[in-house]
């Protein structure tokens, strides 16, 4: 792997905030999915999101590039509201890389494919100059002997690999990470979350939903702890596993072990 | 057989001007019903309220009325055409609802994940289908597709029979009503003419189907 920096230039601005989550609140119908949410991450900050199934941690993350809306506060990066929607919000998800728990490789595109659709037709890059910077890409996650195969050909692992890869070739200023390991093999796991460790030390900001604890302590600046809706608690990787401090966490995290 | 083998030219005038009515609605109900089924699924809420009453009422309308609203309403509004373009006019509205239902099923194929993933990389609405979403929903749309255009083929007969004429089955028409021809052995003409375009159609369709299913 190439120690190749990205877009958002971790030495220069590190610990300015770049995603500002300010009175988050959302509602599925009845359910108050989000609830009066306060989160800063800062310019190459990890920040590990980590609760129960069903605490709001994916719509959290949705919210962010408005996969979701809110009703009520408000979202920004680098210092900008969210737009609405059209042209904005498109360009908006540009800067916004997500990498989903179900991969959604384009299924009927070759893996090079994959990674050269959104600088081709958002940014408008030339074929050739898409192409070969999608080759280092995926050179740097280990698929580049696959890009001419289909994602159907390849392991779970491999496509989580190039659904880094193709959320990076647009050069996103944070990276959000949706349990992006949980609908593996066990013994994928590992390819996965080496790749993601070292995007976090090339600086790279990212939000990462994920129970994998060996990551957080490895990678991460800071946990958020969510229950129902709402973070009951943030801290250090090591303090937060160590010695958690709401009985939330403790009731959680004893669970987790005990597996 | 002789009505039959005493007259192809004028069959062969009608299966051809059966052909070009085929033709026109297939290019065009396609062109159509792709669109109203992109309203269908569009983020505008307007739009999709035009499609769906768009597809809730043409669907629910005989054919015929679909065609006697073109050939004698639209004159009432000023607008004023041959009867062949108001009865082509009329079987592409009416076969767009179709192509559009098809087409919507296809897209409902496609995982909400695959959309997803389009947006996210920030691809805006309309590249999003074009370039994810209808691709994909294609392969699921085409045997659907096939059958909705097939229909059709025989529905060019009820356009022909409205007084555009000419065609396949006004050629029958013409041959038992106006010169006295026995009707069985016309009428076989005519129902040969119709399955050599809907077993050919059936056969194209077949390669169409292999195509997209190898196109993955
Ligand atoms: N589109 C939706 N419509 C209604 N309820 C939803 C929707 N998405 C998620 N929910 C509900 O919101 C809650 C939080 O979901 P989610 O953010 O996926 O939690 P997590 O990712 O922490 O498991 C759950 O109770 C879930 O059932
Ligand atoms: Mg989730």
């Amino acid at each position: 792997m190439t120690a190749e920096q990205t877009s958002s230039s971790p030495s220069a601005a590190r610990g300015e905030p770049l995603v500002v989550l300010d009175h988050v609140d959302k509602w599925f119908g009845d359910l108050h999915v989000l609830q009066d949410i306060h989160l800063s991450v800062a310019r190459g900050e990890v920040v590990v999101v980590i609760g129960p199934s069903g605490s709001g941690k994916s719509t959290l993350c949705r919210a962010i590039n408005r996969l979701e809306t809110i009703d009520k506060g408000e979202i920004s990066l680098d210092g900008q509201p969210l737009p609405a929607e059209g042209k904005e919000l498109a360009a908006l998800r540009a800067e916004v890389g997500m990498v989903f728990q179900s991969f959604n490789l384009f299924a009927h595109k070759t893996i090079l494919e994959n990674v050269t659709l959104g600088p081709i037709k958002v940014r408008g890059i030339k074929k050739a100059d898409a192409d070969k910077r999608a080759m280092e890409l995926l050179e740097r996650v280990g698929i580049a002997h696959q890009a001419k195969k289909y994602p159907a050909q390849l392991s779970g692992g491999q496509q989580q690999r190039v659904a880094i890869a193709r959320a990076l070739a647009m050069d996103p200023k944070v990276m959000l990470f949706d349990e992006p390991t949980s609908a593996l093999d066990p013994e994928m796991i590992k390819e996965v979350l080496d790749v993601m460790v070292d995007l976090a030390e090339q600086g790279m900001t990212m939000v990462v939903v994920t129970h994998e604890m060996g990551f957080a302590r490895t990678a991460a600046d800071r946990v958020v702890f969510m229950a129902d809706g709402a973070i009951v608690e943030e801290n250090t990787p090591e303090e937060f596993f160590t010695n958690p401090q709401s009985e939330r966490a403790q009731d959680f995290l004893s669970k987790i072990l005990k597996h | 057989m002789d009505p039959v083998l005493d007259n192809l030219d004028l069959y062969w005038d009608g299966f051809l001007r059966s052909l070009s009515i085929i033709g026109w609605s297939l290019v065009g109900s396609l062109l159509l019903g792709t669109l109203i089924a992109a309203f269908r699924v569009s983020p505008v809420a307007s739009l999709r309220a035009f499609g769906s009453a768009w597809v809730t009422v043409v669907r629910n309308c005989p054919l015929t009325i679909v065609l006697f609203f073109m050939a004698f309403g639209l004159p009432e509004l000023g607008i004023n055409t041959s009867f062949y373009v108001f009865g082509v006019g009329g079987l592409i509205i009416y076969t767009s609802a179709f192509v559009c239902e098809a087409i919507r099923s296809g897209i409902n194929s496609v995982s909400a994940g695959q959309a997803e993933a389009a947006r996210a990389i920030g691809l805006p609405f309309t590249q999003t289908l074009t370039q994810v979403v209808l691709p994909q929903a294609l392969r699921a749309t085409v045997p659907p597709l096939g059958s909705v255009q097939i229909a059709m083929f025989k529905n060019s007969a009820v356009v022909g029979a409205f007084g555009v004429g000419g065609d396949l089955w006004s050629a029958g028409r013409n041959l038992t009503s106006a010169q006295g021809y026995a009707y069985i052995p016309v009428l076989t003409g005519v129902a040969i003419g119709y399955l050599v375009i809907t077993l050919t159609g059936g056969a194209l369709l077949a390669v169409i189907e292999r195509k997209v299913a190898i196109a993955r």
